[in-house]
């Protein structure tokens, strides 16, 4: 079984993430990034599956220098191999260009039985690139699964909804994204840190994939952020006394505030 | 010279990134109901924090680890709880480190693979009620008889003697007499749940309420010979060898104290305000968090400087006196300093300060005994002057 996760860099959602004030991208060079936590369950699902059987886990990640740090999180956590996607004409990409990108580097590693993604970036929040991504290699895709199990030529996973569990079946390969019920990740162990230097990691451009420049980056993408303003501090919050009108009171806040 | 490696940084960024999610969210309570928390010690176990400096065939990370970073993952630890940063120093340096230092091969099989994965925690017993500084004074008794050694006495204040899950607690007993008529000492392995020894009710302690700590007493407690570890009438010298590293690990614990109450009262200072300001645009508070950062960049160079040393001891490029030296200096100034760094911290956190609301009154509970535990600041001074060639009484 060889399972291909894809991960994402991202801004640490604990420090001051913002845009680059030159191209309104996200600033993922200037802030501390890190492995993307909804990525983790993936990784995480994929190393079980492994663990329980065989196979071989090969993490792919698409961004900028830095992206390397997730590669090897991912690697330290256990994975066996990792690939990273890293061009100058791909800063700036939406959904559509990363799922292009993220596609033929699928086709290029070969004999994936199984693509694993989070459920959505800490960042983008999107939860697209999944669908995409099924749709451009002609794979089945079960997305938001909550339990994962592969048996011989196929997989069936538990997707939570509001109102009811369902219990789907893909045949294999499939692509399936993961939700942050499905496991616990683990920790990279000391061993695991170790481990890691000696793990082969392979850097490729858009030339190596056959992507042409023109198809991806801020100019090809479909969305443009126009402009950004930063979120005003919180506000103090007001204090209501409760002087036997206090229920009419906090109603009236709300309703003002169109909660109600 | 010596340098905290690519490797160490990674992994002092696991350690942290566990402590964050594994300890923080929990510790008020645990500090609060005196709570032990037996089940994070397997996941210690599994992260490797148990087997830095133990070969690969008892489960340990072999060549990999080092001393180095042992001391890396005491000090993230404690700079997110101290219990929980003693809990591990001690797990390895009194707990392991005998057994795998003097222990036999069939010993180490016994006890270690599960020390290491956090399976088991071993506690050393060498302080007796009436024996602290002065060790040799140990008063317990063992005593041979046919294939047995029988234990009797005390042992106070002893280290994760008492969890759920200690397998076994090595003691300092007289077993004879020397010529000069001072004591033969010799190092034992008991067993917890050994007929005869007794684990005494938790101390209700000043600080660290998340550690195991409490008195044994032993009764005509039996255990096999074959307990023995080490060599008969060693144990005194057996135990002096072991104590630097956990000299230097405790000083590992008061780098991670000094360091969080460096961020503490920095953050503090910027958002706290009086008179019209952030309390930090007086130089009576500015300064005194200066020092602290002073205190911080210097307990940290002298901590891995001994560590460093350490490591080079074992790879045969050091001398035990070296090490001695710079283990007894490292632990005489970090402690000092952590508890100079919880008295500002509480200070520039004024009232709040004394509150149990915010972690710097925690600290500054648990900071006192870095200065007592490991030997203390006196005995750490009396090893400093004898190093130099000083008299002694
Ligand atoms: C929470 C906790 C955990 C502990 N864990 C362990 C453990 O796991 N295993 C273990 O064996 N022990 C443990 N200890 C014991 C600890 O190591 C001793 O308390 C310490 O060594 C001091 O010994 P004492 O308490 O007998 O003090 P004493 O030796 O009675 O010292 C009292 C005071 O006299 C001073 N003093 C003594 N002799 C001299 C001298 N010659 N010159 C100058 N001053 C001197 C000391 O510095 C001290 O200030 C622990 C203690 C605590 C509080």
């Amino acid at each position: 079984m060889n399972i291909v996760v894809c991960v994402k860099y991202v801004p640490d959602a604990q420090s001051e993430r913002t845009f680059n004030e030159s191209d309104n991208t996200t600033d993922r060079v200037g802030v501390d990034g890190l492995l993307s936590e909804l990525d983790e369950y993936a990784v995480e699902e994929a190393l079980k599956i492994v663990e329980a059987g065989e196979g071989e886990v090969t993490v792919l990640t698409v961004g900028p220098d830095q992206a390397a740090d997730a590669v090897k999180k991912a690697l330290q956590m256990g994975a066996d191999k990792g690939v990273h996607v890293n061009d100058e004409a791909i800063h700036g990409s939406d959904s559509v260009a990363t799922s292009l990108v993220l596609a033929e580097a699928i086709k290029k590693i070969g004999d994936a039985d199984l693509v694993l993604t989070g459920m959505a970036s800490t960042d983008g929040t999107m939860s697209v690139v999944p669908a995409m991504l099924a749709e451009r290699l002609g794979l089945p895709q079960v997305t938001f699964a909550s339990e994962l199990t592969v048996d011989g030529q196929q997989v069936t996973i538990r997707r939570d909804g509001d109102a009811a569990s369902e219990t789907i079946v893909a045949s294999l390969p499939a692509l399936v994204s993961v939700t942050d019920q499905i496991n616990e990740p683990r920790y990279p162990s000391f061993k695991g840190i170790m481990a890691a230097k000696k793990k082969p990691v392979e850097t490729w451009g858009l030339a190596d994939l056959g992507v042409d420049a023109s198809q991806v980056g801020l100019d090809a993408a479909w969305t443009k952020v126009e402009s950004f303003t930063k979120r005003p501090p919180r506000q103090q919050g007001q204090i209501v006394t409760d002087e036997g009108d206090g229920g009419t009171k906090l109603a009236e806040f709300l309703s003002a505030q169109k909660f109600i | 010279m010596f340098e905290l490696s690519k490797d160490h940084e990674d992994f002092r960024k696991v350690v942290r990134e566990f402590a964050e999610a594994e300890v923080a969210p929990h510790i008020a309570q645990w500090d609060r109901e005196h709570h032990f928390p037996v089940d994070l010690v397997p996941k210690m176990g599994e992260l490797g924090l148990f087997g830095l400096v133990v070969p690969e065939e008892f489960g340990g990370m072999g060549d990999d680890g080092d001393f180095t970073s042992l001391c890396v993952a005491i000090e993230e630890l404690g700079r997110v709880d101290q219990s929980i940063g003693i809990t591990l120093s001690a797990g390895v340096g009194l707990g392991i480190n005998p057994i795998l230092t003097y222990g036999s091969q069939e010993q180490k099989e016994r006890f270690l693979p599960d020390l290491v994965a956090g399976r088991a925690l071993a506690g050393f017993g060498l302080t007796e009620p009436d024996a602290g500084s002065d060790a040799g004074a140990t008063r317990t008794k063992a005593v041979r008889d046919g294939d047995e050694w029988v234990v009797n006495g005390a042992k106070a204040f002893i280290t994760n003697s008492g969890t759920d899950i200690t397998s076994v607690v090595t003691v300092t007993a007289r077993t004879g007499t020397n010529d000069d008529g001072s004591a033969q000492i010799s190092a034992i392995m008991v067993p917890n749940g050994t007929p005869g020894f007794t684990v005494e009710p938790a101390y209700d302690k000043l600080g660290w309420h998340a550690s195991d700590t409490h008195g044994l007493t032993f009764q005509d407690c039996r255990v096999p010979v074959g307990n023995l570890l080490g060599t008969e009438g060693n144990g005194f010298k057996q135990f002096l060898k072991t104590l630097d590293d956990g000299r230097i690990a405790i000083s590992a614990l008061a780098v991670g104290m000094s360091q969080r109450m460096l961020e503490e009262t920095t953050s503090y200072a910027k958002t706290r305000k009086a008179f019209g300001n952030p309390i930090g645009v007086n130089q009576g508070v500015s300064f005194q968090i200066a020092d602290l950062a002073v205190m911080v960049e210097a307990s940290r160079q002298l901590t891995y400087k001994a560590a460093w040393l350490k490591d080079e001891l074992e790879k045969g490029r050091r001398s035990v006196a070296e090490v001695k030296q710079a283990a007894a200096i490292c632990k005489l100034y970090s402690t000092e300093a952590a508890v100079t760094a919880t008295r500002i911290a509480t200070q520039v956190f004024g009232g709040n300060g004394f509150m149990e609301e915010y972690p710097v009154a925690r600290f500054y509970r648990d900071a006192k005994i870095l200065e007592i535990g490991e030997g203390t600041s006196e005995v750490q001074r009396m090893v400093i002057a004898r190093n130099l060639g000083l008299p002694t009484a």
